[in-house]
């Protein structure tokens, strides 16, 4: 029986100012199938559903629902067509019970509790979900969390669903669970699409998948036609030269060793499972992996914020002593003279102080320094002012809040600064993140100066193209675990993104 | 498309505004609420503008109700000072008023059984260090629960208070109690009693002398800028190296210390007892101050002044024109939600429908 074409966008198009998130995008969805939205992050996956589910509205583009079409302003009206999407984050009253949770919002005149009760029982039984409906959601797991949401989408009669990354909590047992009712509600003839990145789960589950590579629709296949090698090569496209100046330190010294490093988050899930690797001087160690592989975790935990369930990180002096950082505070990594650096992720969360100037964000480094109870802004004005001049930072002032500077310039200002302390280890965490292409290269070159100046650089990084053309050697990353690692002359796009999700045969033989 | 769709106000964040301008947005809305301030007059029958007069008659036109409007305005600005610090760190510490409450409590025990022990100047000093000790520790407790398990400091710092006041209200009706069945703590010997400089009592000295110590402490001190950070952002100062929970316990010490010696001057200075209402909604009162003066620290003068004259002026209108000297309260309500939007249109703009559609058509 040929399935019915249940959602069809036509060439949408979206913009957020500069950046095209999705151009000209052409996807169907059919009633009694799966399908896989695939892609790397930032390839535009979560826009074009959010789209569907009345979120945003396309810039240009059609939209038709059985062959009519439709305009979706809110997702009040996407319920009303019957799509309904479940996010990452769920939306959910932690007082209240399940069913509570599930009619929340419904405007049907009355609120018949029990009768809602049944009906939520009702469509459990059929497509096997487990819920107790009196339950309160404070006492529910994640993935029981999760369930509730998709029985709300189901309770408002949607039969089109969108999970964007549903895996990403879940332990695998669960995952199997989710994949089991989802096929159910194939059966009974809903079209699905779930957002993922990871490729097991898409050989998995899905019936055709559709993938997305910066903002582009790169094609659909059929999942029983195709396998994760084909798939890889669709998601990270050809390598692109980048020309990315890449010159060879004489004698790299070991200067960090990370030895069986396990950290487990507040909800007792695995971040990093025993990782070991060495970062040597004069080296820019890049660190591939899918978003969420456990990078901010690694490069916390290396600067003494996220705490080590087990394992070392030893810091190597130049006499060749060894320093255990494991255990201590970022203070007192700092009291024994280890020279490390760090640009986080989040630049103004983090890094930062946004409402302060330049002047007062070089203190965040040195505020302790000199005797008495007197801040000494001498110094740091000092340092302001030539990190200003040396990387052309576009600011009126270095009194001027960093918070109102453009994205380039605020990381230019956290760079600077990390440099300015003259590391041993620099350690970043996706560095060139949202910046433009000039500045980019302007980080590229800074990280490279250091390298050449013997400094032992982690680069946390998500394109690949650069790892490959920046990094000499790449630690992979998946699911908390290394999957190894490889010199960065001699791989291809291709090795890395495939152990990046894990179908790698050969296992990190590279090294 | 789905023109019809676009909301008829949008808004959108604005770039930098000159000083001039801002100070402008912020002048005109004082106005806007001396003007709406109006509106509660007229609808109970006074003319608005003979009750203004009145109220700045009544506050400022002779010797004598300056000199009270100024004993108003001391505990208002000293307690703003108290909280300031605090409020920069986003620590969201209400508590001020049991923190008044307990250091008069303290200052009280040294008034009544030492004043005949200890000579003036001494018992003084003893009496105002007793004070901040008893405030600290009051302000302490919410900050360590809050470092220790990170519990919320708002309803703890405001559930004390009521505490404070109970335990007042305890010794009002028995230990401390004077005559008998009279529910009142004795009156002050005057070795007690705070010296008057300039018709005032000494605390306005004090008051100005804080002002000079916390805009030191902010702006020039390494604890100060420890303060700033962690108001912007936890993860910041943690990745500077700072202990977070330590710098909380240390800043409500502070702040404590200070609303404790506000409590010492309010009964040695002003009332000369303890009763309940000693500290008489000054701790919540001064937040207005310390928002509206923006946490600066000489900006708090001022609006103390002006928090106390309305305060001082309304109790005139009360007694000359029969208006009800809450008035003075609607006018700090409004004063407040007046400076309060005004920051918001200091940082967004409002886009019309209608515009909108002439700017994407240019």
């Amino acid at each position: 029986m040929e399935n019915k074409c249940a959602i069809e966008m036509r060439n949408i198009t979206k913009r957020f100012g500069q950046v095209v998130a999705n151009d000209s995008i052409n996807l169907k969805l059919y009633r009694g199938e799966i399908l896989a939205l695939l892609g790397e992050n930032g390839s535009g996956k979560t826009t074009l559903m959010n789209m569907l589910s009345g979120i945003y509205q396309p810039d240009a583009g059609e939209i038709f629902k059985d062959e009519e079409q439709i305009y979706i302003h809110s997702p009040r009206e996407a319920y009303e067509y019957g799509i309904g999407m479940i996010h990452q984050h769920y939306k959910l009253i932690e007082v209240f019970s399940a069913t509570q949770n599930i009619i929340l919002g419904l405007n049907d005149g009355k609120m018949d509790l029990s009768a809602a009760e049944k009906k939520v029982k009702e469509i459990c039984d059929r497509y096997g979900f487990e819920i107790d409906p009196s339950k309160k959601v404070y006492d529910m797991s994640v993935s029981q969390k999760q369930t509730i949401e998709i029985v709300k989408m189901l309770y408002r009669g949607a039969d089109i669903l969108i999970l964007d990354e549903p895996t990403a909590v879940l332990t695998p047992q669960e995952t199997n669970k989710l994949f089991k009712v989802l096929k159910n509600m194939k059966m009974d003839g809903k079209a699905i699409v779930i957002i993922t990145h990871k490729l097991h789960e898409v050989m998995d589950v899905s019936d055709k998948v559709a993938v997305l590579r910066k903002g582009q629709y790169i094609g659909t296949v059929n999942t029983s036609e195709t396998n994760p090698q084909a798939l890889t090569d669709m998601m990270v496209g050809h390598a692109v030269s980048l020309n990315i100046d890449r010159p060879k330190y004489a004698e790299p010294k070991k200067k960090l060793i990370v030895e069986g490093l396990t950290c487990i988050d507040a909800e007792g899930i695995k971040k990093l499972d025993s990782v070991s690797f060495c970062a040597y001087t004069g080296e820019i160690l890049g660190v591939a992996g899918i978003s969420g592989s456990g990078q901010k975790e690694l490069l916390e935990a290396m600067t003494g914020l996220y705490p080590v369930k087990e394992g070392s990180i030893r810091f190597i002096n130049d006499s060749g002593s060894e320093v255990e950082l494991v255990g201590l505070t970022p203070k007192r990594i700092r009291a024994t003279g280890v020279g490390m650096a760090f640009v986080p992720e989040d630049r103004l969360g983090m890094g930062l102080v946004g409402s302060m100037g330049m002047t007062g964000n070089m203190m965040l480094r040195s505020w302790k320094n000199g005797r008495g109870a007197l801040l000494k802004k001498k110094e740091p004005e000092e340092l302001a002012n030539r990190v200003w001049k040396d990387l052309d930072v576009v600011t009126p002032g270095v009194n001027y809040p960093v918070r109102r500077l453009s994205g380039g310039n605020v990381q230019k200002v956290l760079v600077g600064r990390e440099i300015a302390s003259q590391p041993e280890v620099l350690l970043t965490a996706y560095a060139v993140r949202g910046l433009d292409i000039n500045t980019s290269y302007t980080i590229y070159n800074l990280l490279t100066e250091q390298k050449m100046n013997g400094v032992a650089v982690v680069y946390v990084g998500e394109d690949l193209d650069v790892l490959l053309e920046l990094a000499d050697r790449i630690l992979v990353l998946c699911g908390g675990q290394v999957a190894g690692v490889v010199d960065a002359r001699n791989t291809t796009k291709e090795e890395v993104g495939l152990m990046m999700t894990q179908f790698n045969t050969s296992g990190g033989a590279h090294e | 498309m789905s023109e019809t769709k676009t909301p008829l106000i949008r808004l959108a964040k604005r770039a930098e505004m000159s000083k001039g301008r801002i100070y402008l947005i912020r002048i005109c809305s004082i106005i806007i609420a001396l003007i709406l301030g109006c509106l509660p007059m007229v609808l109970t029958g006074t003319n608005p503008f003979a009750a203004y007069s009145v109220i700045i008659q009544g506050s400022l036109s002779r010797p004598v109700y300056l000199k009270q409007t100024i004993r108003t305005a001391i505990p208002l600005l000293g307690c703003a000072i108290a909280i300031a610090p605090c409020f920069k760190m986003r620590f969201w510490n209400i508590g001020a008023e049991g923190q008044i409450t307990m250091g008069a409590v303290f200052s009280t025990y040294f008034a009544l059984f030492y004043a005949d022990k200890i000579p003036h100047a001494p018992l003084l000093i003893i009496m105002f260090l007793s004070g901040a000790l008893a405030g600290a520790l009051w302000a302490l407790i919410p900050a360590f629960f809050k470092a220790k398990w990170n519990t919320n400091e708002t309803l703890f710092t405001l559930m004390m208070n009521y505490i404070a006041i109970g335990i007042v209200a305890w010794l009002q009706g028995g230990p401390w109690e004077g005559r008998k069945g009279s529910q009142l703590i004795p009156m002050f010997s005057d070795n007690a009693r705070l010296p008057m400089v300039l018709g005032v009592n000494c605390g306005w000295i004090i008051a100005l002398v804080l002002v000079v110590f916390l805009y030191i402490y902010m702006n020039k001190t390494k604890q100060g800028y420890e303060i700033a950070v962690i108001g912007d952002s936890v993860n910041t100062a943690r990745y500077a190296g700072m202990n977070v929970g330590w710098i909380m316990m240390r800043t409500m010490l502070i702040s404590g210390a200070i609303s404790g010696i506000v409590g010492t001057i309010i009964v040695s200075g002003a009332n000369f007892t303890l009763y309940k209402g000693v500290a008489n909604g000054v701790g919540f009162t001064s937040i207005t101050v310390a928002w509206l003066s923006q946490l600066n620290s000489f900006a708090m003068i001022a609006i103390s002044m002006i928090l106390a004259v309305l305060e001082k002026g309304a109790n005139t209108l009360q007694t000359r024109m029969q208006v009800p000297a809450s008035i003075a309260d609607i006018i700090t309500g409004i004063l407040l939600f007046c400076m309060l939007s005004s920051e918001f249109f200091i940082n967004y703009k409002l886009i019309f429908r209608h515009k909108d559609k002439k700017e994407a058509m240019a």
